[in-house]
This record gives C-alpha cells, structure tokens and sequence, in this order.
C-alpha cells in the first residue's frame, strides 16, 4: 500500500491536468471547431502532451539533480517554492503566458502546452512524490546493504523510475484529456463551460500549498 | 474578484449567447454639450424590464468627477472572449465599465456591483498617464481582449496622429502600452475589432484629434482627406499585415462588424459619406486570393431636400445625405442594422449571404429634414445614431447624437436627446417601440451597452 499511492498519485495528478481546461482539451476541440474536423481534435491532443511532458522532465530533472549533493535543502527549498507558488497564485490567479493565438502549428502547440504547464506548477507538484518514493526506496533497501543504503539516499530516485513517474503522469493526462475533448466536441458541447468550469486556479493553488507543507512532513 | 463558477454572461460561442436571459437594465452614455454649465457628463442607468414598475425610466445616475470629458463609447472589462482556449479566465466578472472622455482623454473605471442600479466609480486613468505609457490621446473603442482590454485612440496629446491602439491590464486597469509593433502605413485610426479564429485584427479611420474636435472640415471633406482605409494586423505579432484602400471619395470608414462566428472571416464597415454624391455605404471585407479584399454592398443614396430647410453646410447640395454613423450585426450574423443620422433611417438588410444583402425592414426617426416623429416623444431631431442590439436579435436601443462639435452643424438648433427601442420580428421587420421612450433634457445620450452584454460587446472564439 505505502509503495503504491505515490504512483497512484502521480497518475491522479496526470488525470486532473488533463480535466483542467486550460491545460489543452479546450484547445484541442476549439482546434478542431475551428477547422469542422474531428481528426483535428485528436491530433492535437498529441502535441500538448508532449508539450506537458517536457515540462514535466525539465521540473523533475531538476529537482532530482539537485536533491543527489543537497538532499536536506532541496527539501526545504522545494517546500518553500510550492508554498510561495501557491500563494502566489492565489494572489495573482490569472497571471499565465499570454499567448493570443488560435492558428497554431504543432510545435506551437506543443510550445503553448510546455508554457501553461510550466507556468501552472505541474511539476513542481510533484515535489512531495519525489520525496516519498526517493525514501521509500531507501527504506526498502536499508535492511539489504548498508552501502546501497549510502548510495540511494543520495541519488533519490533510478532514472527508470523518473521516467515512469512523467510517463505515467502524461498517459493519465493524456488519457482523460482524449475522453473529454471528444465527449465534448461530439456530444456534450461547449455548455459544459457555463455550467461544470470551477475555479481548478483557487483549487491548484490551495493544493500547492498543502504540498509544500507536506513537502516538509514526509 | 474570481468566482468559484464561470460568469453566467460569458458564452463560449454566439448562437448559445442568443439564448441569453432578456436584459433588465441598459446603461447609456450621457454628454452634456454645454461643459460652461459645469454639469459633468454621466452614465445613466435605464430599467428596460417590462414587468418592472420603472421600466422605460432612468433608474440610476454616476457622474463623472469633472466637466466636459464628452463620453462617448466605453465597454466591458470582461466578456465570452475570456472563455477563449488558449489564455482562459473564465471566473473573472463582467462588472466594470471602462468609460473613455473622447474630448478629456480621461478613462473612467466604473463598478456596476454591488447595485447595479447605482454604479460607482472606483478608478480614473488621467490623460497624462495615458499619455506617458502609451503615447495616445483620444480613448474610443473598448474590446474585452482574451489577454487584456483593448482600446482605441484617435490620436497623439497633441491632437496629431498617429492614432492606434493601446491595452489595459484586466485586473488593475493599468496601462500596459502601446499595441503596435510595427503599424506599416496605417497613421488614422477610429474602431477596431477581430477575427479571433484568424488571428487577424481590423481597423478603422476616422481623423485625428486636430481633423475632428472643431467640427466637420468642408475642406477635408472635399479633399478627401478623412479617413477612407481599413487595416489588417496580425493579432499575435502586432503587425500590420495590409491596408484595404476604399478610395478618397468615401470619406469616414468608422463602424467595424466583424462575423461573430469566428469560422467565418468577413465582415462590415459603414462609410458615412461620398464627397462625390452624398451616398452612404456598406463594404464588405473578406478573404480574397490568400489576403484580404473589400467590395462595396450597400449604398444608400442621399434625398433631395428644399435648402429653407437645411442647415447653412447643407445649402449647397440641396439634398440630405444619409450619414452611417453606426451599424449593428446580430449575433447569428444574419441582420445588419445601419443607422442614418441624416435622414434619421433605422434600416435593417439580411446579409445571410453577405456578397447580397437584401433589405428587410425601415423605420425612420428624427432627420434633418423629416424631424420622424415617435409615438411617445413627438417629432424628433437628431436621428438614429448610435444603436446596440440585444442578444437575441430582437430589441434596437437606438439613440439620437453623433458628436458634439458635428451635432450642431447637422443641427444647428440643438439636439433633444432621446432613446427609444426598435423591436425586430425574428424573420426580417421592424417597428417602433411604442412605449419605450427616455428624453434626456439639456443633455445628449450615445452609445448603450446592455447588462450581461449585447451584440457589439462579446468576441467569441467557437462558432
């Protein structure tokens, strides 16, 4: 049980940046609206996930990378950074890339998805996760080696695990966000938007908090 | 302030806004032509819900904190545009007003909550500011932009050109800057407007401050020098993509409306006058051979008149020219109203295929000449002028004043201000409200914007 929720996790966060609106389905399917072609929702949505996902590998990529010489205080700056980014948000909710721009190639689309991901904290929310599974595998290991024990808790995380964490995150996403860009531009129509579009900003945002201070439990 | 739902007023897409609820107020910029009294002009508020015991009466009134600003257009700070895929805030509100002094330059920021019976001013952009971070003078137009507000200028603070376009921040209201990267040949400016779904903005020409503020200049008009261009920008790069010359004799393109389907990429502009023949007309622009073209569709000849009765800059040509000063589309892009201030003709043309307009219905108020009475105010001067049209295509608020320094040379004895409703049958036709009519004494109505938005106050990024 204690092995599998981060994972679960990981993939849970995938599915709600992929419910968000503004994180790429509502693009996909005006795309597609403005070309009256379905085949154009589906391909968009590929483009955003990668965009998605490179913002993902350069957070975590970070994070891990400066977690193996400075384990202690990257905790602490990491929990700093949500926290901060989360009142940010809550302070100033519409401050985003502006991008004005429906005709869009695919690599400006990627380019927008890597933007909104970066500039919403996708990864950075990761953060707690990476602690969580970095010690878990140390705890796993402990009663092995004391010299494996030396080696994990230094570097975290394998390199397979990280990439099955943004993998995993992006299938989700990705996921989610094809179930919905079609249920919408096929049947459920763009209603939706006046009546089931809650503040997710005033949600993430608290979410980004309690992150951080979990950040510090863990 | 964020909402925990989307603002009820936004509409991703221009057919499901005609659905809106009817409007109960209306909100009208009033102008006092005599700033020496010292009476401010104001934003008034109407009640426009027929169950209600006030219906058809000024129910609230915020005046401005100083003489003589001339309001004239002013606009949302929120609309359906924030529902737009790639920048969405969806849970700002529609709330403020952004009221633009034409003549003071002066930008009022006016708050229709908590009673949107009595408005309150909360902020005032002074002209110097404006100056010093934009560059403009002059505040016109206002569009609720995906990623700011956006607004037009006539002019420089020293009453020159070039005019163009600058943004205000969404939250704040400051003033971000100057839009324009690189403005190509465009130097006059008046409306603006877009296709979001083409990335592409549009602009209008009028004059500059100097060309406009003491009067209608017979010899600018003779010499074709008003404006008589559109202007295509690349939305995203700021920059202008090409002009669209009318030619000189059709002088002043002023009124943008673009299709509100953002699929579709075409739309209107309204020529007030030919120095050639007095006619009014319509253009239409559209995409041609991978730019932009532009065709006339509509003209509207001006009417042969005794000189007794026409005003001393009218004498000469024995006739009254019909003057489109202002046109409307509805939401489904299928009427155009057009207003003549001139003749004081409200006409309304099916533009389904907008290559072929055909006209549908006319009514005719005040006018130079024929003073068109209404069943309630009696006969009228000024003429129908500015004219917003309510979501769902069915009411005209239609008001009777131009601008002030032009007010009186069509109308030498003064304009009574008015505003009354037009009521459009859903397949094509029009008639007067017979029992929506609000005078304003001493005092000129202009432009109206309707609560919760109306069919010039949205931008829509689905179809």
């Amino acid at each position: 049980m204690s092995e599998s929720w981060p994972w679960l996790a990981v993939a849970l966060l995938g599915a709600y940046h992929g419910a968000d609106p503004s994180m790429g389905w509502l693009f996909a399917v005006a795309l597609g609206l403005q070309e009256r072609r379905r085949t154009k929702v589906i391909e968009a949505l590929f483009p955003i996930a990668i965009g998605h996902l490179l913002s993902l590998a350069l957070v975590v990529g970070s994070i891990l990378l400066a977690m193996r010489p400075a384990p202690r205080q990257v905790r602490l700056l990491g929990a700093a950074a949500l926290i901060a980014f989360g009142v940010f948000r809550l302070w100033r909710p519409r401050m985003h890339p502006r991008w004005v721009a429906m005709r869009v190639n695919l690599i400006e689309l990627g380019a927008w998805s890597f933007l909104m991901a970066t500039a919403h904290g996708a990864g950075l929310m990761l953060f707690p996760i990476l602690l969580n599974l970095g010690a878990a595998r140390v705890a796993l290991h402990s009663h092995h080696d004391a010299m494996v024990l030396a080696e994990t808790a230094h570097s975290g995380l394998s390199v397979a695990q990280t990439g099955g964490i943004i993998l995993l995150h992006t299938a989700a996403m990705l996921i989610v966000m094809g179930v919905i860009a079609y249920a919408v531009y096929e049947w459920a129509g763009l209603k939706i938007l006046r009546t089931a579009w809650i503040n997710l900003d005033l949600i993430w945002a608290g979410a980004l908090i309690i992150a951080g201070v979990l950040s510090l439990i863990i | 302030m964020a909402l925990w739902k989307t603002d009820q007023t936004f509409y991703p897409s221009p057919r499901m806004a005609m659905q809106a609820p009817r409007e109960k107020l209306a909100y009208v910029a009033v102008f006092n032509p005599d700033a020496s009294n010292g009476r401010p002009d104001a934003i008034c508020v109407l009640d426009t819900d027929p169950q209600s015991p006030s219906y058809g009466q000024v129910v609230g009134r915020v005046e401005m904190p100083y003489a003589g600003d001339e309001l004239h257009h002013f606009g949302w700070n929120a609309c359906s545009a924030a529902l737009c895929p790639y920048a969405p805030h969806p849970h700002v509100e529609r709330r403020y007003l952004i009221v633009p002094g034409l003549r003071s330059s002066r930008i009022h920021i006016i708050d229709t909550k908590p009673d949107p019976r009595n408005p309150q001013i909360v902020k005032v952009i002074e002209p110097e500011e404006l100056a010093r971070r934009s560059g403009y003078s002059r505040p016109h137009t206002i569009h609720c932009g995906p990623d700011a507000i956006y607004v037009s200028a006539l002019g420089t603070p020293d009453g020159e050109g070039p005019g163009g376009l600058f943004l205000l921040d969404h939250d704040s209201f400051d003033v971000l800057g100057r839009w324009e990267v690189d403005r190509g040949s465009q130097y006059l400016a008046y409306d603006f407007w877009w296709h979001l779904g083409y990335d592409v903005a549009i602009t209008s020409e009028w004059g500059t401050p100097k060309m406009v503020e003491h009067g209608l200049q017979p010899d600018l008009l003779l010499g074709g020098k008003y404006g008589h261009a559109l202007h295509l920008w690349d939305l995203r790069k700021r920059r202008h993509l090409q002009a669209l010359d009318l030619g000189a004799e059709h002088q002043m393109a002023l009124e943008l409306r673009p299709a509100h389907d953002p699929t579709r990429a075409y739309g209107f502009v309204g020529v007030v006058v030919s120095n050639k023949d007095l006619t009014g007309s319509i253009w239409l622009w559209h995409r041609a051979n991978g730019g932009w073209g532009v065709k006339k569709i509509i003209e509207i000849p001006a009417e042969p008149a005794d000189p007794e009765q026409l005003p001393p800059a009218l004498k000469p040509f024995k006739a009254v020219p019909p003057l489109i000063t202002d046109i409307n589309l509805s939401l489904d892009d299928r009427f155009l109203y057009i207003a003549c201030f001139g003749t004081g003709d409200l006409q309304q043309w099916d533009v389904s295929d907008p290559f072929n307009p055909k006209l549908t219905g006319k009514v005719r108020l005040g006018g130079i000449v024929s003073h068109a009475p209404h069943p309630k105010g009696g006969a009228l001067n000024g003429g129908s002028q500015m004219l917003e049209l309510s979501r769902d295509g069915r009411r005209i608020y239609l008001s009777n004043s131009l601008y002030g320094a032009w007010d009186t040379q069509f109308f030498p004895e003064g304009i009574r201000g008015w505003v009354t409703i037009v009521n459009a049958r859903p397949g094509g036709g029009l008639e007067v409200d017979p029992d929506f009519f609000v005078p304003f004494t001493g005092e000129r109505a202009h432009q109206v914007r309707l609560e919760g938005g109306d069919s010039s106050s949205d931008s829509y990024c689905y179809p």
